[in-house]
């Protein structure tokens, strides 16, 4: 970062009113610099409470108090599976798990949607083709199905802002992106023993 | 002779750890087999003999265009964008800039002339994409330096850098979830670190750059919009405020690295 945002903003605002473009009027540029397209919708630039809170810049100072409320707030929103199943078929979890589609313009909305879990996470020892902004989660399963764990799990699947407020994680759960049976699955995929995730490399 | 085995097992295994660790490891590669031979200077060509060819109501070329070094001054022009221009009283991003032009000189259509910036996946490359590839060939080499002296051009970085951090959409993505970091990838592919200045150097001083996978010049204004389109987000606009914002807060990171569009990518 070359130099702090707030010193910026203060600065432009003092000397340069005119000048300071939209520095506290963001969405409106971002209203007049998008166009809906398919199902990608203008409202998808009018963030949440998590959204907001999570958009600040590097090295702005953040409320605390007003972060551990709202890390709160996602926590006691965590939905758990209604018949209190929390595995589901590991294969289909490993599609899941390899699907980079849905809710993109150019996907066909018709069609389920991915997790996209290879675009950060390594799984399978023998899937090369990994991400790694997220930890690797290869050999997940070694952490048991006590009800702690699988409780953890769901939630940090469904939104990982209740234990991690501002990870860079999708909140798969709470944003609908993915169904509660694609969910189920996807725990089996990381769960399960019999899961390449939980097995050596060949 | 057993050892002499083990040596090439270990050269194997050393050659696999290198080209995952190596992320772009294959096209840098092909870009070493390819040498000059980049497939975008046919697309320069193209730009070039598209400068001077007389277009519009107005039968005038571009050479009277004024991309802030002087009418008609094209070498290293590319590398002081985006830049704050007096006469329309904007900071203009090259795209916006060439459009300025092309509607002021020309008398060309402003709504037929941003129609389709950027050509779609089987065609032909559009006039937009070979202008700007002569442009920034214009300016291969040279030191990016984009203006930061007119208030409203450190008000653009000021606002491009909270639109990298705005996370919205479905998924939470802003450009940050990908390019905050260091030395990370997505799948099998390298992401820049674009609040770095050897990421944003690296990235800026690339585009606009032949896609191989593609078969296509595309330029930055491309490369943005779709990363939103990955976003999730509606579709971003050529010469938006958004855009010419990103571009400024890229720039300004890169300021002082080498120019080296255009660049050869997967």
């Amino acid at each position: 970062m070359r130099f702090s945002s707030v010193a910026v903003t203060v600065a432009l605002g003092a000397s340069t009113a005119a000048w300071t473009i939209a520095s506290d009027d963001v969405e409106n540029v971002l209203q007049n610099s998008f166009v809906a397209k398919n199902q990608a919708t203008m409202e998808r630039l009018e963030r949440d409470a998590v959204q907001s809170a999570c958009s600040a810049p590097r090295g702005m100072p953040l409320d605390n108090d007003m972060l551990a409320s709202l890390r709160a707030e996602r926590l006691d929103a965590i939905v758990l599976p209604a018949d209190g199943q929390y595995l589901g078929d590991w294969q289909r979890g490993a599609e899941v798990a390899g699907n980079g589609r849905g809710l993109q313009s150019s996907d066909d909305p018709t069609q389920p949607n991915g997790g996209n879990c290879y675009a950060c996470h390594q799984l399978a020892p023998d899937e090369v083709a990994y991400g790694t902004l997220g930890p690797s989660l290869t050999g997940y399963g070694a952490r048991g199905q006590s009800e702690a764990m699988l409780q953890y799990t769901w939630t940090k699947l469904w939104d990982t802002h209740a234990y991690n407020l501002c990870s860079h994680m999708p909140r798969f759960g709470a944003q609908g992106i993915l169904t509660e049976q694609q969910l189920k699955d996807v725990m089996a995929y990381l769960l399960d023993p019999a899961s390449p995730v939980n097995q050596a490399a060949e | 002779m057993k050892k002499r085995n083990l040596g090439f097992t270990w050269f194997v295994a050393w050659l696999c750890a290198a080209q995952l660790a190596a992320d772009d490891g294959v096209f840098d590669q092909y870009r070493d087999l390819m040498g000059d031979d980049n497939p975008a200077v046919f697309v320069i060509d193209e730009g070039e003999e598209l400068w001077f060819a007389p277009q519009g109501p107005e039968s005038a070329t571009l050479e009277a265009c004024d991309l802030g070094l002087g009418p008609g001054v094209t070498s290293g022009a590319y590398v002081r964008f985006p830049r704050y221009f007096a006469d329309t009283d904007a900071v203009m991003d090259l795209e916006s800039r060439l459009v300025h032009c092309m509607t002021t000189i020309q008398g060309r259509d402003l709504e037929t002339v941003t129609a389709k910036p950027y050509s779609l996946r089987g065609d032909f490359g559009t006039e937009m994409e070979a202008l700007v590839t002569w442009l920034a060939a214009e300016s291969e080499g040279a030191t990016i330096a984009p203006e930061q002296t007119h208030a409203a051009e450190r008000a653009m970085y000021s606002l491009g850098e909270e639109i990298f951090f705005y996370r919205a959409g479905p998924h939470d993505f802003s450009c940050a979830t990908c390019h905050e970091q260091s030395g990370m990838r997505i799948r099998l592919q390298a992401l820049p670190d674009l609040t770095s200045h050897t990421g944003a150097a690296e990235a800026w001083g690339s585009w606009p750059a032949y896609r191989i996978s593609q078969g296509l010049v595309r330029t930055m204004g491309w490369r943005l919009r779709d990363c939103f389109r990955q976003q999730r987000w509606p579709e971003l606009q050529m010469g938006s405020e958004a855009s010419i914002a990103l571009q400024t807060y890229m720039a300004v990171n890169a300021a002082g690295g080498v120019m080296t569009a255009p660049g050869l990518k997967r």
